[in-house]
């Protein structure tokens, strides 16, 4: 697990941290019915700056990243993505998430629609791009995950590499300035994880804003800019990668770390 | 031991597969008499198809075609030295009545309206079934087939259908401007409300203002001259082609977050599936008149066509439902994470996958629907059905059975037989790989 998952050298030189803010999350709290999931959260992220969030199971991370994009509601607190607020108004709801990309742990591709169709629908309906302009993106961005060939095959037909790929290029069609990965690569084999993390990898060296829940420490340490540690739905600790993983500071942070790293 | 050193020196030829498992022998065995039990029920199940055989095929090999009445019939068999109850078929009644079994009572000088009714049907189907095999063109006329196929059928003059038609055109027209200016939700209400006004109060007049400009009609034909398979068939095709969208509206209904919204969808339909269809047809019939203003004369096929629909699309409803259960949330969030808004995920994404889950349930309940079309002879609608009880009660014809129902059972066969296989065929088409 802690060993590096790619082999290739890694250019740092684009991954720059701009000073101007992304996300800003002010004392955000949120409840499943009585259950206190999310405490007080505090997160700023700059454009440009890379973040995988690690933790313990059921510690919050995916409800966190999924109210970035308000696939959940917090109750408490505010989230501003890109200058707008997050609130019930439905207008702004729809424009952060063609702003935002999001990735999930299962795919979840349109099983009813081709390759190419999964990438087009949004552009098409959402940014009303014209159809031909569309494709021609969504072949671009096949092309960047390196499956152009599979374009005109359904998600059914294709390894669960090749469609978290897919389901990587179907976020970068709307052009968004955020992206958000939830345990991307943790319902893959081994070998399908090394080609997804090289397309994350990329994605990384283009600039572009990630935040990342995964227990890949390889990816962490190469790529992220900041590492963020939650336990019982509270940012623990963060810090730098080398920081975090040579000198953690809090015990539940030690220990998560000693597991998951095996020694 | 050594038994290592086994080794091949010369590699086989390939082999014949044994007789046994190949060709007919084979097959047989694999299929029919795979062990002791099989054998016991292909004997049995053989025994029982030559038994029904044996006793049917004498049976319809009967010379009656001509035959005018029952008794020439029994006249025709006892010259042939057939005897007995069941000495031959009185195939005479469907030569004789099968027109009628189609037609009811439609004028004859007009079966020619209900004829062309009934193609145009399948051409105004094709593009919505066979989308990629037909052209695109093709779309005009499942667009205009809604109200070419009433006039066709009742006749009246033509302005009435174009006049409807105007109404969805007021509609399109104050959506648009509505919308340019307010958004587009007040636009959908004041295109409602205005191509709701247009055909209660506008409409008739607008029309018979029209008709006695240029007075363009096909002779009236009332509703109780309708009968026979093609009242079926309207009542059939009018009630599937509106229950379908009904039912996906109460099924979103009653997934909606919206309380008072659910809570109507929810009451209608358990409601509606709580009542015999039969209790609607009397409602439909009777009661309705009590509701509406003295004087009004409300279709009695559009009524009936009316509670056909209402009492299927609860039944699809929930069939659509289990559909859209079936579906992973994942499903919902991914088109959510990519900014579609409701209606567009909806549409684009959740309908087409939860109609493809729940194609078997649907067809079976517009099979369904279709054969409780016959249900209308219950309130003096003479339906196939009814028709039979009146042909039977006729003198020449009074005691003949299973020709006449046997006749009646394969028309509604046809159809139905032919939607299983549609809905076969459009499940192979969707298949797209496993999940
Ligand atoms: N829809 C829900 N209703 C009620 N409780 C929920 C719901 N979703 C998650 N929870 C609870 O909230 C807590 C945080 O869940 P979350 O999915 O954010 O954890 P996680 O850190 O992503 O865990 P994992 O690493 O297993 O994915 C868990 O205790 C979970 O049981
Ligand atoms: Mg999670």
């Amino acid at each position: 697990m802690s060993e590096l998952s790619t082999s290739r050298e890694i250019d740092r030189s684009k991954m720059q941290v701009s000073d101007k803010v992304a996300i800003q999350i002010n004392a955000m709290n949120k409840w499943y019915g009585a259950f206190h999931v999310l405490r007080d959260i505090n997160l700023t992220v700059n454009e440009g700056e890379r973040i995988v969030i690690a933790g313990p199971s059921g510690s919050g991370k995916s409800t966190l990243i999924r109210c970035i994009n308000r696939l959940e509601e917090h109750q408490k607190g505010d989230i501003i993505v890109d200058g707008i607020e997050l609130t019930s108004d439905l207008k702004n709801i729809d424009k952060i998430r063609s702003e935002v990309g999001m990735c999930f742990q299962h795919f979840n591709l349109f099983p009813h629609l081709t390759i190419l169709e999964n990438c087009t629908l949004a552009p098409i309906w959402v940014r009303k791009t014209p159809r031909k302009e569309a494709i021609e993106t969504a072949m671009h961005f096949l092309e960047k995950v390196k499956i152009p060939e599979q374009a005109n095959k359904y998600p059914g037909q294709l390894s669960g590499g090749q469609q978290q790929r897919v389901a990587i290029a179907r976020s970068l069609c709307m052009k968004p300035r955020i992206m958000l990965f939830d345990e991307p690569t943790s319902a893959l084999d081994p070998e399908m994880i090394k080609e997804v993390l090289d397309t994350m990898i990329e994605l990384a060296e283009e600039g572009m804003t990630m935040l990342c829940v995964t227990h890949e420490m390889g990816f962490a340490r190469q790529v992220a800019n900041r590492v963020i540690f939650m336990d019982q739905g509270q940012i623990v600790e963060q810090n730098e990668p080398e920081e975090f993983f040579n000198n953690p500071q809090s015990e539940r942070t030690k220990l998560f770390l000693s597991q998951i790293l095996g020694h | 031991m050594n038994e290592v050193s086994f080794v091949r020196t010369e590699m086989l030829e390939q082999e014949a597969p044994p007789a046994s498992t190949v060709g007919v022998i084979g097959w047989l065995r694999a299929n029919l008499f795979s062990n002791a039990l099989n054998s016991v029920l292909t004997i049995i199940a053989l025994f029982s198809v030559f038994s029904l055989l044996y006793g049917f095929l004498p049976w319809a090999y009967s010379p009656t075609w001509a035959a005018a009445s029952l008794s020439e019939c029994r006249d025709i068999l006892h010259s042939l030295g057939r005897e007995g109850h069941f000495s031959g078929a009185c195939w005479g009644v469907v030569r004789d009545r099968w027109v009628q079994l189609l037609f009811g009572f439609y004028p004859s000088e007009h079966y020619w309206r209900p004829v062309l009714a009934f193609f145009l049907t399948f051409a105004a189907l094709a593009p919505v079934l066979f989308a990629e095999k037909t052209p695109a063109k093709m779309i005009w006329v499942s667009v205009l087939y809604p109200f070419v196929m009433p006039w066709l059928l009742w006749g009246g003059t033509v302005w009435t259908p174009v006049v409807a038609l105007l109404g969805f055109v007021v509609g399109i027209y104050v959506y648009r401007t509505v919308t340019a200016a307010m958004g587009s939700l007040f636009g959908l209400i004041a295109a409602v409300v205005a191509a709701a006004i247009w055909w209660l109060f506008i409409a008739s007049s607008v029309s018979s203002g029209l008709a006695g400009i240029l007075e363009l009609a096909m002779e009236p034909v009332s509703s109780r001259q309708f009968g026979g398979l093609m009242l079926s068939l309207t009542i059939g095709i009018v009630a599937i082609g509106f229950s379908l969208p009904l039912g996906i509206v109460l099924a979103l209904g009653r997934q909606s977050d919206l309380l008072i919204v659910k809570a109507l969808c929810v009451g209608f339909i358990e409601f509606i599936r709580g009542v015999p269809l039969i209790t609607l047809l009397f409602v439909a019939s009777t009661l309705l008149n009590i509701f509406m203003p003295p004087g009004t004369n409300f279709d009695i096929i559009m009524r009936v066509i009316i509670m056909a629909t209402l009492f299927s699309s609860a039944y699809m409803a929930e069939v659509i439902r289990g559909g859209l259960a079936a579906l992973p949330k994942g499903q919902y969030e991914g088109g959510d994470s990519l900014g579609l808004n409701y209606w567009q995920a909806q549409r684009l994404i959740i309908m087409p996958q939860a109609l493809k889950i729940s194609i078997p349930g649907i067809v079976s309940n517009f099979i369904g629907l279709f054969k409780d079309t016959t249900l209308v002879s219950v309130i003096g609608l003479l339906d196939p059905l009814g028709l039979s009880t009146a042909i039977r009660a006729n003198a020449e014809w009074n005691g003949v059975v299973w020709e006449l129902y046997g006749f009646i059972a394969l028309l509604f066969f046809v159809f139905c037989f032919s939607m299983a296989r549609y809905s076969m065929y459009l499940e192979r088409k969707l298949q797209t790989g496993h999940k």
